[in-house]
């Protein structure tokens, strides 16, 4: 269970160690870009529409929705806020974030805009603020780059090499995030959490808008935390819930 | 849709994201410090990773889906308690997943 310890343990190992991870997130996911570039050129954006949203907006999930959108014949109006909608997320790895990459200035806004799902990830696995730092920076500019690298080539090349999942991508993005997750899971508490948050992320996949499970997952986590520090005061401790806009299905899971 | 309100889409979108990013940020460190929080927020990261392996590796769209992803994640998690380095880890799961796809999986 605790694989990783050994080398989590020794910080002359980690940060190298979360550095290379956090390049080799950046690698495997930015070959998703590929596919985004080509399905935004197939589904009626420009080229350079195409770049913008990779440079900018840089959220795949949001990406992708909008592209959806725009791409099955839905408004502009529902194409922004399925992007939406699934960026609120990035707020919440924001709010867990905010210890570890104090905000503030240039370097502030740079921090946010990187922050995405890997950048995250591989920023939480780190057991020092030092360490998460790297592993942040690592994996949001390694993404950054290869993800706009590969949304250009993307565009470019059209819809012939559209395909990630023949390549296996989206095993190795889950391989990934499994091997993010896996030093985490220090006690049995832990994984029941972890299986209780990818439960309810997936059973509400189908009933819920894209990017509203992993909140509704996040919710489990608030409830969890909430019951266990305090039942005396859950007003109290509901003041300062950062973003669950949606935890009743996820509320009723966790109880179940 | 005509181009401009392409354009309108693409960078409302952007800035929104952008917006929402950095607001995460913005929630002063003091309500952070506080036991309940703090304990909520530690936990956090592990139901956002237990989320994400969980959509990306049972979901498609929004549908649930049993497929070849789901040998990768096993012999990725095989290859994690033999205490397997990350980048052999993800090329693994990749390399599983697409042969069972090439072998007719889907």
């Amino acid at each position: 269970m605790t694989a990783s310890t050994s080398t989590a343990l020794d910080p002359a190992h980690e940060i190298p160690a979360i550095r290379r991870r956090g390049w080799s997130v950046g690698l495997a996911t930015g070959l998703y870009g590929i596919s985004f570039g080509a399905l935004a050129t197939a589904s009626g954006l420009s080229l350079w529409q195409a770049v913008v949203l990779s440079a900018v907006l840089f959220s795949g999930g949001s990406q992708f929705a909008l592209v959806g959108v725009i791409g099955g014949g839905g408004g502009a109006v529902g194409a922004v806020l399925a992007s939406v909608l699934l960026g609120i997320r990035n707020t919440l790895y924001g709010v867990v974030l905010a210890r570890t990459l104090p905000r503030g200035g240039l370097r502030g806004l740079l921090r946010a805009h990187l922050t995405i799902d890997e950048s995250t990830a591989t920023a939480l696995s780190g057991t020092t603020d030092e360490a998460r730092r790297a592993g942040f920076w690592a994996a949001g500019v390694g993404v950054w780059i290869f993800w706009n690298l590969f949304t250009l080539i993307g565009a470019l090349a059209g819809q012939h090499i559209a395909d990630p999942g023949a390549w296996g991508l989206d095993g190795a993005a889950a391989a990934a995030f499994l091997a993010l997750l896996w030093p985490r899971l220090a006690s049995r508490d832990l994984v029941a959490l972890a299986v209780a948050a990818g439960f309810v992320a997936t059973i509400t996949t189908p009933m819920l808008p894209a990017g509203l499970p992993v909140l509704a997952a996040a919710a489990v986590a608030v409830v969890v935390g909430l019951v266990g520090a305090s039942r005396a005061h859950p007003a109290r401790a509901a003041e300062g819930e950062p973003g669950a806009p949606d935890e009743r299905p996820a509320t009723a899971e966790a109880q179940r | 849709m005509t181009a401009t309100v392409l354009w309108i889409a693409v960078i409302v979108a952007s800035l929104a994201s952008v917006a929402l990013k950095w607001l995460g940020y913005q929630v002063p460190p003091q309500l952070l410090e506080r036991p309940v929080i703090a304990r909520v927020t530690g936990l956090l990261p592990i139901a956002l990773l237990g989320a994400l392996l969980a959509t990306q590796t049972l979901t498609s769209g929004q549908a649930i889906v049993l497929d070849a992803r789901v040998l990768g994640v096993a012999v990725a998690a095989l290859l994690l308690w033999r205490r397997a380095p990350f980048l052999l880890v993800v090329i693994a799961g990749a390399a599983v997943t697409a042969l069972l796809r090439l072998a007719g999986m889907p």
